[in-house]
């Protein structure tokens, strides 16, 4: 036993390794700082990105549709952890969002608690309360777990509507305050953009940290093979567990800023669609991409506005869309990413630099 | 005497919904044992079943009796079309592909409905009258017992045709073991569609009988098929007698419940039902559990 | 090392193990073989954790570890590879040995999405040793291979490169020779060796007797969920029971 600890302590390279390696090391430990210099740049252009954007759109409406992108992002973002990820579905996320919402409404509104602070509550308890059902209901897999999470949706739907006392039922909660920092009160849509979006672009830096680590890749080791992640030491269920409650805590923040943008809730905006629409940021967007999913929002908040005319009919387009990605490009738009590069650098070079890279 | 006449009364309108939830089980569960797949799109038919009828009914006028063949027929084409152009084409999809692809023609056909009829929740004649009759001081409808005949009819058929019939064996060969039927010459691939056109089918009839007490529109589906589908998790997705009691241990609850606690949190007893079985009993009420096989 | 004592595991009726006693002496190359369907996967699901066992304990050093999950035996020092194969596809090859890494790196959630300074240095280290390891099974130059991309023996080899990541004590290989040719399976005897003389005790179910033949100090014969017979390789050559079961069989 404390010959085996010794053993562990010892390099590997001292037993058998060739000395040869160092070198080599040395190269690939540079293309590492090199991925994660790209990452950094990805993300730091991205912020530019998204500071700049308001100067191009004036018009406060546009404005209001991007605060919106701001708060799906969060959410896709944070199904994506758990969805494409973990590999684990659910579609009963919708809830948690409804949750934060209103968690934060009804102790600032109704109970004049400090918004920063119904904000933390809201999201602790949806954590908790994710990690506690996350247990039984993550022992399910595949079609039995999308059922088992709809129907949790459907439940806290369904309290939204009838907790009518607290929630002022299906005609919703109203008289919300918006979040106020120091003098500064987020009351216009300008306000209300940078603050959601910094919240946006801290679950970015978040989610990717946390995709590119031991717990990301145990994570993505349960989606490939759970048996075999289990025979690797991973503890799968326990790792589920956790992933279902920061998913369900990440969408509760991200309830409570809607809560606060909108000052005004409403259990029609956190139903059962809702949860189906969020899938479909994900998968549009890409499985297992982060940027992907903000990409997913984005599209799915702008084309309901772009298809004004069509407004009621966007139900069919998500079906559409659901079904076609799913037959035809299941890695999502992300996944064309690369071809589209490589379209690009063909242009100047010939052909066949199709390293995939990062 | 008069919480005696009460208790019958939600015992008739549970057993009524109870049937209803039964046969949309039923189809979960026949496509289910198939296939392995969880249709979330069976709730569709349901809706099929009722809109189409309407339409037959009232734009095609038509009568009572063709229109409700014909609504059977194109709900079942439907169900078949979606077989063939969404899940056959798949190679090796996984559970999850399947979910999201079965949500996909489930909203596609909603929004389908929505386009070519409406958002309004429309009415639908009875079979035959609505002069309600007395059972020892409960009241109950014509169409209840349409609903009770036409459901014990189908189970019936159902049954019949699993066991008496060669495409009925073949399919539960298909089920025990794909791979063995079709060492032994049975077309899988046709059993999956047979499957498809069977649970359609069923779906359509839900929704056709249940149409007439509860109206219908384009977004009946949802609730129903979600229903329905907690029968078939009750009666541990088996495709016989399981499911069966499954839908009416179902339908009796949720009219307790509305009844006695709150009609409001009906919908909720579904779904708390839905999650402790789930939880504790993923086989279902009426069967042993089975060792797990890794 | 590893004792087993009278194990039995039950499908239904179906008996697949029966009273199964052995013992695996430590540092030793042990082979188990036995026709099809003599029970030995179902041996390695049990000794993994992966099967639930029906009767009989099962002992690592000395310590009771019936029923215990396989993610805790992991830990404890028993790891295995798998006869077809199961490598996480989508993973990079590095990434595989990566993840192999996991028992033995700390970070929690907040440490990781915070990316605090110890994670970054947990995360140098894990990719360092991640590379060594893809040297020792000779797979460096495809680091960046998509596992799933990886040819079937040097899929083989990764699978043991992750194992070997979780520094193990005892290591399962169900067939590794499998799906190999000649040459690959000659290398693949030398890593075996290599392997067992870095002090890890190796246990593998193989048909290809030859090389168990060549590598295993212990041979344990399965039949029918029972076991058969135990020696060295010399001995089991020479079992009349042995030769009957294995001629019986056809």
């Amino acid at each position: 036993m404390a010959e085996g600890r010794m053993r562990g302590s010892a390099a590997p390279n001292n037993l058998y390794f060739p000395l040869t390696l160092t070198l080599s090391l040395r190269e690939r430990e540079f293309s590492r700082q090199y991925h994660l210099k790209r990452e950094l740049l990805k993300f730091a252009i991205f912020t530019i990105l998204v500071l700049l954007l308001p100067l191009a759109a004036k018009e406060g409406y546009i404005l209001n549709v991007l605060v919106f992108v701001g708060i799906h992002s969060i959410l896709a973002i944070a199904l994506n952890l758990l969805l494409g990820y973990a590999g684990q579905i659910s579609l009963g996320h919708a809830g948690f969002f409804g949750l934060g919402a209103y968690i934060s409404g009804v102790l600032t509104a109704t109970h004049g608690q400090n918004p920063w602070l119904a904000m933390c509550y809201a999201a602790g308890a949806v954590g908790i309360l994710a990690f506690v059902i996350g247990f039984p209901i993550l022992k399910l897999k595949g079609h039995y777990l999308a059922m088992a999470t709809l129907g949790l949706g459907i439940i806290i739907y369904i309290l939204f509507n009838e907790t009518v006392d607290l929630t002022g039922g299906p005609s919703g909660l109203s008289g919300i305050p918006n979040l106020t920092l120091g003098t500064l009160t987020f009351d216009n849509d300008l306000k209300n953009y940078y603050l959601v979006w910094t919240f946006t672009l801290v679950a970015i830096l978040l989610a990717v940290n946390l995709a590119n680590s031991r717990i990301g890749r145990a994570l993505r080791a349960i989606h490939d093979s759970e048996t075999a992640a289990r025979l690797m030491g991973i503890n799968a269920r326990f790792l589920k567990v956790q992933v279902f409650a920061l998913s369900a805590l990440l969408c509760s923040v991200a309830g409570s800023l809607y809560a606060h943008v909108m000052t005004f809730v409403a259990p029609a905006s956190f139903g059962f669609n809702f949860s189906v629409e969020l899938v479909t940021m994900v998968i549009i967007g890409g499985l297992g991409s982060i940027y992907g999913s903000v990409l997913g929002a984005a599209i799915l908040t702008l084309l309901p506005e772009l298809l004004r005319a069509f407004q009621d009919y966007d139900i069919i387009i998500y079906g559409l869309i659901l079904i076609l990605m799913t037959m035809f490009l299941p890695g999502g738009l992300v996944s064309m990413a690369p071809v589209f590069m490589s379209l690009l650098r063909g242009r100047r070079k010939q052909p066949g630099g199709a390293h995939a890279e990062a | 005497m008069e919480f005696a006449q009460q208790l019958l009364q939600y015992l008739v309108s549970g057993f009524s919904t109870g049937a209803i939830y039964a046969l949309i089980g039923l189809g979960f569960a026949i496509i289910y044992n198939a296939t392995g797949i969880i249709n979330f799109a069976q709730g569709e038919f349901v809706m099929l079943g009722g809109m189409l009828t309407l339409f037959f009914l009232n734009v095609a006028r038509f009568g009572m009796i063709p229109s409700i063949i014909l609504a059977i027929l194109v709900a079942t084409l439907c169900g078949v079309v979606f077989n063939r152009l969404a899940i056959k084409p798949l190679k090796k999809p996984s559970p999850l592909n399947l979910v999201i692809i079965t949500i996909g023609g489930s909203i596609l056909m909603r929004g389908l409905a929505m386009l070519i009829w409406d958002k309004d929740t429309h009415a639908v004649p009875a079979f035959s009258g609505s002069e309600p009759l007395d059972l020892a001081g409960a009241t109950i409808l014509p169409q209840h017992l349409w609903i009770f005949g036409i459901t014990i009819l189908a189970i019936a058929g159902n049954k019949f045709f699993f066991y008496y019939t060669i495409s009925g064996r073949a399919m539960r060969a298909c089920s025990y073991n794909s791979r063995a039927a079709s060492l032994v010459g049975i077309a899988v691939e046709r059993m999956v569609l047979f499957s498809f056109l069977l649970s359609s089918a069923l779906g359509a009839v839900a929704g056709i009988i249940v149409a007439p007490l509860t109206m219908t529109s384009y977004d009946v589906g949802v609730m129903l098929g979600l229903k329905g589908f907690c029968a078939a998790i009750i009666g541990g997705m088996s495709s016989g007698i399981g499911t069966v009691l499954g839908g009416i241990i179902l339908g009796i609850l949720e009219a307790l419940g509305a009844g006695l606690i709150s009609s409001g949190y009906k919908d909720a007893i579904a779904f708390i039902i839905l999650l402790l079985i789930l939880f504790v009993r993923p086989q279902g009420l009426f069967r042993k559990a089975e060792t797990e096989r890794v | 090392m590893l004792r087993l004592d009278r194990v039995s595991k039950r499908f239904g009726g179906l008996l697949a193990l029966e009273d199964v006693s052995f013992r695996i002496s430590e540092g030793a190359i042990t082979g188990i073989i036995g026709p099809n369907g003599a029970g030995k996967t179902t041996l390695f699901n049990i000794i993994t954790g992966l099967y639930d066992i029906s009767d009989g304990d099962v002992f690592l050093s000395d310590a009771r570890i019936t029923g215990l999950p396989a993610e805790k035996l992991a830990v404890k020092g028993i790891v295995r590879t798998f006869q077809n194969l199961e490598l996480f596809g989508n993973m990079t090859v590095l990434e595989n040995v990566m993840a192999g890494l996991h028992t033995r790196s700390r970070c929690g959630m907040v440490a990781c999405a915070l990316k605090l300074p110890w994670q970054i240095a947990e995360e140098r280290r894990i990719r360092e040793e991640a590379l060594q390891w893809l040297d020792f099974v000779g797979l460096s130059d495809d680091a960046r291979l998509k596992a799933s991309e990886l040819p079937f023996g040097k899929g083989r080899l990764l699978e043991i490169a992750r194992a070997m990541a979780l520094k193990p004590k005892l290591l399962l290989m169900d067939e590794p020779a499998a799906g190999l040719n000649s040459r690959e399976t000659l290398e693949l005897a030398g890593l075996i060796r290599r392997i067992r003389e870095s002090g890890i005790t190796v246990v593998l179910v193989e048909h290809d007797m030859e090389l168990v033949m060549d590598i295993c100090e212990q041979i344990v014969v399965m039949n029918l969920g029972r076991k058969l017979a135990e020696g060295t390789p010399r001995e089991i050559q020479e079992n009349p029971e042995v030769i009957a079961a294995y001629l019986g069989e056809g």
